[in-house]
């Protein structure tokens, strides 16, 4: 299935993204490439298989809901590029 | 070049007063500013390492010292140090302080290294080559126009070129075993879940590993024994009791080593090719049976890897919006603007290839075909090394299709350089333990390496092997 540059925008729109039109034109080429390669996986007959999603194969770990140390509301916020009092603070919302 | 081969002979010769530690360190520090054209670190801890180093020389003198005393390591920077700058090798993280210290990184301490500064690597992990940094490419220390391997090419240079003891990398498709091919040095990684990943900024979580790189075998497994188990803070991992490798690491015991007749195929650079069947009949003087096997689903391995692995990727970095840390882009007015600013901005081009690509293969109509697709045949690759390891307790295979390439060499063309991780990609799908050991020089004077696997949790094999080659 050949990708088009509409397919390589919308996704760049989902993987918030932005490119040049340039940009998008190599995208396409380069991910016609790449996937035409893993096309090869088709020619492998997986009926019944059971997907793999992770090699430890532990299923949920539990732990009680105990009170812990945790960082505190200032190490938290110190990466932030933008704070007011103890909020990160973003452009406008509505 | 240095009185001493190993980390324990080190400790000997300090507890014996004939060498200082301080001294030391000043000597590794100062081939790190001779040697700053490799460009192997981000970041140097001069003055921490030069202030640690009398309080753990007494240490060891006295006889009261963790299992690493005096050890001096430096850690890939994609493994977090509490208020020491975390960049990932990317811009969009250039400025980000840890505000906790990883669990692997704790260890070291806790066992008294010497933390040296952190590693230049692939932008978030991801590359063969280390030209993926935004702070610019490593140089392989045997020739600085090749590349050093990647992505944890600034690590493995580091101990290559005597600038360290050791160091820390991450493995998530070779990013270990690869640069330590290139770059003629021990690269071990070890198995899914055996190492706590928390602290590591997450590339593909059901493959990240974090593993050591050393020059010797026994290093190897001294770090592993101190980087094994479970940690509370990471639910995957192990919970069962994991047992040291160092104290039976000169057991002699007789294996039965498989050599999968897939990773031996023409297309293998013969000059590789030679080296393995040298290490083949090596051990088969040393009373090990080799015998050949097959893991049919290998030619599936580099697909299925770079499916899941930018799926995951895609996901795990959708946390860098520009909202909480890391780089924001002020030109929007909105949020959703800003999100797409600061990541255009922020991100290298092969980060961005990568989200593209996993955001592609999660996208409605695909996952059935793409996705879901590659987790049935990872489960076949898997069970190809469940039904050999029922015969086989190792396998020998070469580490790279080639040695070291040029830098820039491979730069345009992404498919080219996804192939080149051909032979490592499989132990990461799979969740195995596998090393790379290096075996000499080719003609062109690079190093070249080999690799042994092995089953989950049989890294004692591999390691015990591996004192099979001390001569190789």
């Amino acid at each position: 299935m050949a990708v088009t540059i509409e397919d390589v925008k919308k996704i760049a729109d989902l993987a918030r993204l932005a490119f040049s039109e340039e940009e998008y034109i190599q995208f396409t080429g380069e991910m016609n490439t790449i996937l035409g390669y893993m096309d090869k996986l088709n020619k492998l007959d997986t009926t019944g298989v059971v997907p793999m999603s992770h090699p430890a194969g532990g299923v949920n770990f539990m732990r009680e809901d105990e009170l812990k140390p945790s960082i505190s509301p200032e190490e938290a916020l110190k990466n932030a590029p933008a704070r007011e009092d103890n909020f990160f603070s973003v452009p406008k919302v509505i | 070049m240095l009185p001493y081969r190993t980390i324990s002979e080190k400790q000997e010769l300090i507890r014996s007063g004939k060498l200082s530690l301080l001294a030391n360190v000043s000597f590794y520090l100062s081939r790190i500013r001779e040697l700053a054209s490799i460009n192997a670190f981000t970041e140097v801890f001069e003055s921490d390492a030069l202030s640690v180093a009398e309080a753990i020389e007494y240490k060891i003198k006295s006889r009261r010292h963790g299992k690493l005393a005096g050890a001096v390591i430096a850690v890939k920077d994609v493994l977090s140090i509490k208020d020491k700058t975390l960049t990932c090798s990317s811009n969009i993280l250039k400025d980000f302080k840890a505000v906790y210290t990883a669990t692997s990184v704790q260890k070291l301490l806790d066992e008294d290294a010497v933390i040296i500064g952190k590693t230049n690597c692939d932008e978030f992990a991801m590359g063969s080559s280390n030209e993926n940094s935004a702070f610019g490419t490593v140089k392989n220390p045997h020739n600085t126009d090749y590349v050093p391997g990647g992505s944890s090419g600034g690590s493995a240079a580091a101990v290559a070129a005597y600038m360290c003891d050791a160091s820390l990398g991450t493995d998530t498709g070779g990013s270990i075993r690869q640069p330590a091919s290139f770059c003629g040095i021990y690269g071990l990684k070890p198995t899914y879940s055996r190492v706590s990943r928390y602290g590591l900024t997450a590339f593909a979580s059901s493959f990240d590993t974090v593993g050591p790189f050393s020059r010797s075998v026994e290093d190897s497994a001294l770090l592993l024994d101190v980087l094994s188990g479970y940690d509370e803070k990471d639910s995957t991992s192990v919970t069962r009791q994991i047992t040291g490798v160092y104290p039976v690491l000169h057991e002699k015991k007789k294996f039965t080593v498989g050599l999968p007749k897939e990773y031996l195929t023409e297309d293998l650079n013969p000059e590789i090719r030679e080296k393995v069947d040298e290490a083949a009949s090596l051990l088969k003087k040393a009373g090990h049976s080799v015998i050949e096997v097959s893991l049919p689903h290998t030619q599936y391995a580099i697909a299925v890897y770079y499916i899941l692995a930018t799926a995951e990727a895609s996901s795990n970095l959708a946390r860098f919006d520009g909202v909480r840390y890391g780089y924001r882009n002020e030109e929007s007015r909105d949020p959703a603007g800003m999100y797409v600013s600061s990541r255009t901005a922020g991100f290298g081009k092969e980060v961005k290839r990568r989200i593209m690509l996993g955001t592609y293969v999660l996208s409605s109509g695909y996952y059935d075909a793409y996705y879901r697709k590659a987790q049935q045949v990872r489960q076949k690759i898997a069970s190809d090394f469940r039904k050999v390891f029922t015969k086989v307790d190792l396998l020998l295979t070469p580490t790279t299709p080639g040695t070291a390439f040029k830098i820039g060499e491979k730069n345009n063309n992404p498919l080219e350089m996804y192939l080149s991780d051909i032979y490592t990609t499989s132990a990461n799908l799979a969740g195995i333990p596998a090393m790379n050991i290096p075996a000499g020089k080719a003609k062109n004077g690079l190093p070249v390496g080999i690799q042994l696997l092995a089953d989950q949790f049989n890294e004692e094999y591999i390691l015990q092997a591996a004192m099979n080659f001390n001569k190789l």
